[in-house]
């Protein structure tokens, strides 16, 4: 695989057929405004600053950060909800900017999403079958022929959930299989790429073990490139392949799930891991205990230079003056953005299938 | 969402299972909303009182066998006649049966009232979807005229626009309390498109490539019509009002139109003389008309609320 | 802070407490049989049947459960916030230090809630009051319960803030609630929890909105303030991961019943209940690499007319002919522990 390396100067890497999804230097920027009837944009709110990587076909790419690290913007603005302030993303060697309506109605056959809150996600004056086969009614070539009901019916035990219940209603349904509508709903146009924003968050826990293996299933099964969006670690650890720590619009590190899980060089990545609760009370006192201190910096306000140096125990003064680039560092095989950045190991992994037993 | 609420969303079984209706069948939500009207007496009340309501206004032959308006109905030897055991609702100083006026008036009310609401609900669905949904430019000019038409003071405006016509009717009186009335219902619909157009189901349509047309027609409207249903059945209410207090002022309807209005105008001048009939009737049927009509946009607005969806 | 507690049947000479027996060497907390009901349009839902626990000065008992087992309206049970109607007390004692709050007089009992007992919401920015400062809020509860002059309250709100480690406290004391992230929000929901000086604090879902490094402080907070003041903590959350780290013993409810009671250790190492099992099964753990997560398959019961038998049996992998015709009591487990599983031993043994 392919790592990544982001200078803005570089010369964009020759796509592969392997390469679903490049996203390069993507930024966006939603202005602050004052007045009532003028209104003057005095600061931005850099949500997303300068954010790159690259989804390989059947690859699922976990980002992870927290409130206002900009990765719920990165979502809407691959599915093309939000417009980019300035960067590039091209889905399938197609440039998503500056495409005309009906071109991008096109496109969007290649890239769907699967949302967050399974209650408002759907419709609920419309049944499940409408629902499922709204996707037909905006693309109707998709059905290629075949009978819309048919699909929709498919569609629907593909995901799981009983076919003859085309007719129901949302509100007759309970939260993971609100969520199972939507993914039937994301699948019908055969997309290659499926952003998933935090699709599991609003669910149950016995419940979310069961959507994140239908998500796995229709992986194998359709050739299927995830991006996977969420700030549950442990969930992003078991279905991604890469992964990659954003704060503050930008990214810290990216890696595979090795890399990133096993052996974090970024101290916000390190911080992050020794911050997430394990169900094992054996743990406790055992694992690094990295406390951070302090707020997150406001997004229309960031801190000069690093972004996390307010927050940083490794801070020094070239952390206020340079920005560190996204880079692979010395010690370490992936990139990181961070000047001091170096491997430490705070999640010592259990490979054993039953998992309990140190 | 709530302990209970969990509960009561949920059924054993398969993956596949969902939750059956109370019938054990398919339940929209708008099957819920009549469920829950039925069990409400203040909806069967105020129901039937509508219906009997609008009956009258279209058929009041069904009502009153003679309109008072046809030849030879009010002689004038019987003005002003009280009420007795035959005739309990007595006789108008025209000279007309009382109870035959009150039935043939109302469809001069209440069908005047029918073609207001018609028309804001159309001005207010078509400028408040407009502003709600586009935001930005468009909203600002829809909410500032609106804002313009609010500030307009409404029984003197009435007063000054209803002078100019010669001649006024039931088209003359409706033209200008829409005017006087779109604007409420137009920041009804844009608050409530406003907030419609933040549900998730809204993104997901534009995820798949809708124009904004189809996600207007197929989302936005459906699940913003609520409150304007709620405020149009109330507004069904206020527009009698409304247009009864014109009539009195003597800038409603004209003489020798039978309604309620000038009824109550008659019996205004004549009442504190000893013709309690000519006030008390007339009254008493505006006043029952629009508290049937708000009883029942009330009950509406609790079976449509949200919060117990 | 370095008061001593106070003897809880003295308290200030003006108390109505002070003619209460309670009784020191009772544990601070004891949950009986406890049972509510809610009367719904569909019949009559048993939220909470019949759960029973106790809590003691300095110990942490982690509630856990999945929404709709009942949790949250045990706390609110003892807490006397509960809807009246819909909802109802229907049995079970609730006693403070030997005395039971369900049967006691209204008056002595708001004042027990009020002084002994402290919740903290999941949701800070809609438990505080948004139109009035931090400061004011905090100081309320100093101004109406202890009397102090308006000076003197704000004086203890500021050192309240400093307590939960709110920087500047000075400053951020006339600060509204908006003003505050969402982790210093609930620092100042805490704040307030604790300004009477309250012996239990139960937490409701404390840290779920929260992001994970907060978590990580918000936690860090009441443990920290729980060892200083002794104090009983309540936890209740769904999340396994954040008891596991903070727990002494832990409650396991689903569907309104507690199918599992041990410590924390005994409960993640050996769980007794086939429930508890199959949770720990099925969830995601940032130390494993990716397997199969075992499935819970279906889905919780109707809470009105419930099924005979377990109410976990349709989706149980050890369920017997058994379970389904005999709803299993709290069997008493060695070790002190207690499991709602007739086959128990077998769940151990796996």
């Amino acid at each position: 695989m392919t790592t990544d390396t982001t200078r803005a100067q570089e010369p964009l890497p020759v796509d592969d057929d392997d390469v679903v999804l490049t996203v390069r230097d993507v930024k966006k920027y939603f202005p602050l405004t004052q007045g009532i009837v003028f209104k003057r944009t005095i600061g931005h709110v850099k949500a997303v600053d300068g954010v790159s990587f690259q989804l390989h076909k059947g690859e699922t790419l976990g980002i992870v950060g927290e409130s206002g690290c900009g990765k719920s913007t990165l979502g809407r603005l691959l599915m093309g909800l939000e417009a980019p302030t300035e960067g590039s993303i091209r889905l399938l060697g197609h440039e998503m900017a500056g495409l005309k309506p009906s071109q991008m109605r096109a496109l969007r056959r290649d890239i769907q999403i699967v949302l967050q809150d399974p209650y408002s996600s759907l419709d609920p004056r419309m049944t499940v079958g409408d629902i499922v086969g709204e996707p037909f009614d905006i693309h109707p070539q998709a059905l290629e022929g075949r009978e819309r009901r048919k699909v929709v019916q498919e569609l629907l035990d593909v995901v799981g959930l009983n076919p003859d219940h085309v007719n129901r209603y949302p509100h007759q349904f309970s939260g993971g299989q609100r969520q199972r509508i939507g993914i039937a709903r994301a699948l019908s146009l055969k997309p290659k790429v499926i952003v998933c924003d935090e699709p599991v968050s609003a669910l149950d826990v016995s419940v979310q073990a069961q959507v994140v293996n239908l998500f796995e299933r229709l992986q194998d099964e359709f050739g299927l490139s995830y991006v996977f969006i969420a700030h549950d670690l442990s969930v992003v650890r078991h279905i991604s392949d890469r992964v990659m720590v954003m704060y503050l619009g930008k990214t810290m590190e990216i890696g595979n799930e090795d890399q990133i899980y096993g052996e974090p060089t970024h101290p916000y990545t390190q911080a992050l891991l020794s911050a997430v609760p394990v169900p094992d009370p054996r743990m406790k006192g055992r694992r690094d205990h990295i406390v951070l201190e302090g707020d997150v910096p406001s997004p229309a306000n960031p801190p000069s230079g690093c972004r996390f140096r307010t927050r940083c125990w490794k801070a020094e003064d070239i952390c206020a003056q340079e920005e560190p680039l996204l880079q692979i560092r010395e010690k370490a095989d992936h990139p990181s953005a961070c000047h001091f950045a170096q491997p430490r190991e705070i999640i010592r992994a259990i490979d054993e299938p039953e998992g309990q037993d140190a | 969402m709530s302990d209970l609420s969990a509960a009561q969303a949920a059924t054993a079984g398969e993956p596949g299972a969902a939750v059956e209706g109370a019938s054990g069948s398919t339940r929209s939500l708008w099957g819920d909303v009549r469920y829950e009207l039925s069990r409400s007496p203040v909806f069967w009340v105020s129901g039937v009182l509508v219906l009997v309501i609008l009956l009258m206004a279209f058929f009041p032959q069904l009502f009153a066998s003679t309109s008072p308006n046809s030849r030879g109905a009010c002689p004038l030897q019987q003005a002003r006649v009280a009420p007795t055991w035959e005739h309990p609702f007595g006789y108008t100083s025209a000279g007309c049966d009382m109870w035959a006026s009150l039935v043939w008036g109302t469809g001069k009310s209440v069908i005047l009232a029918v073609l207001v609401v018609a028309g804001i609900v159309i001005i207010g669905v078509v400028t408040g979807t407009a502003a709600g949904w586009f935001g930005g430019f468009t909203d600002t000019i829809v909410s500032r005229i609106t804002d313009i038409f609010f500030g307009l003071p409404f029984i003197l405006g009435a007063i000054v626009f209803l002078a100019i016509f010669p001649t006024r009717n039931i088209w003359t009186i409706s033209l200008v309390l829409t005017i006087f009335g779109w604007t409420s219902m137009t920041r009804v619909m844009r608050g409530s498109v406003i907030a419609t157009k933040q549900r998730d189901f809204v993104d997901a349509a534009r995820a798949l490539g809708a124009t904004d047309l189809f996600i207007i027609r197929k989302h936005i409207l459906a699940n913003s019509i609520a409150p304007v249903i709620v405020l149009a059945t109330i507004a069904l209410g206020s527009i009698i009002s409304a247009e009864a207090t014109l009539t009195v002022l003597g800038v409603g309807y004209q003489r020798p139109t039978v309604s309620w209005g000038l009824l109550v105008a008659d019996g205004q001048n004549l009442a504190l003389a000893g013709f309690w009939h000519l006030l008390v009737y007339p009254c008493a049927f505006i006043v029952v008309t629009v508290l049937a009509f708000i009883m029942l946009g009330d009950v509406l607005r609790d079976a449509l609320d949200p919060r117990s969806r | 802070m370095t008061d001593t507690k106070p003897d809880v049947t003295a308290g200030p000479a003006k108390s109505p407490l002070r003619n209460v027996a309670f009784d020191p060497s009772a544990p601070l907390l004891e949950v009986e049989d406890l049972a509510v009901e809610f009367h719904t349009r569909d019949g009559v839902a048993r939220a909470v049947n019949g759960v029973s626990f106790s809590l003691s000065e300095g110990e942490t008992l982690g509630i856990l459960g999945e929404s709709g087992c009942g949790k949250s309206v045990t706390a609110q049970a003892i807490m006397g916030i509960l809807d009246t109607p819909p909802a109802r007390i229907a049995g079970g004692e609730v006693r403070y230090r030997g005395v039971d709050l369900l049967s006691m007089d209204e008056k002595l009992r708001r004042h027990v809630r009020a002084n002994k007992i402290a919740m903290i919401f999941q949701d800070a920015l809609s438990s505080l009051n948004p139109v009035f400062t931090v400061g004011w809020q905090l100081a309320e509860s100093f101004r109406v319960h202890q009397g102090a002059d308006r000076k003197q309250a704000k004086q203890r709100a500021v050192e309240m803030l400093d307590l939960v480690g709110i920087p500047a406290a000075k400053n951020r004391v006339d600060d509204f609630p908006h003003q505050f992230s969402g982790g210093m929000r609930q620092r100042v929901m805490i704040a307030m929890a604790l300004s009477l000086k309250p012996d239990v604090i139960i937490a409701d879902e404390p840290t779920t909105a929260l992001d994970v490094t907060v978590q990580a402080q918000v936690m860090q907070l009441l443990a920290d303030l729980q060892q200083e003041m002794r104090l009983g903590l309540i936890l209740i959350t769904h999340d396994m991961g954040v008891v596991a780290d903070v727990a002494d013993k832990i409650c396991v409810m689903y569907a309104g019943n507690a199918v599992e009671q041990a410590d924390v250790y005994q409960t993640y190492e050996s769980p007794a209940h086939p429930y508890t099992r199959a949770l720990l099964e099925s969830i995601p753990r940032v130390d494993q690499k990716g397997q199969e997560l075992t499935v819970i398959k279906g889905l919780p019961p109707a809470l009105v007319n419930p099924p005979p038998g377990c109410l976990f049996h349709p989706r149980c992998t050890f369920a017997r002919d058994r379970c389904k015709v005999e709803a299993p009591p709290l069997y008493p487990v060695p070790g002190g522990r207690a499991s709602a599983c007739h086959y128990w031993e077998e769940v151990m043994a796996k």
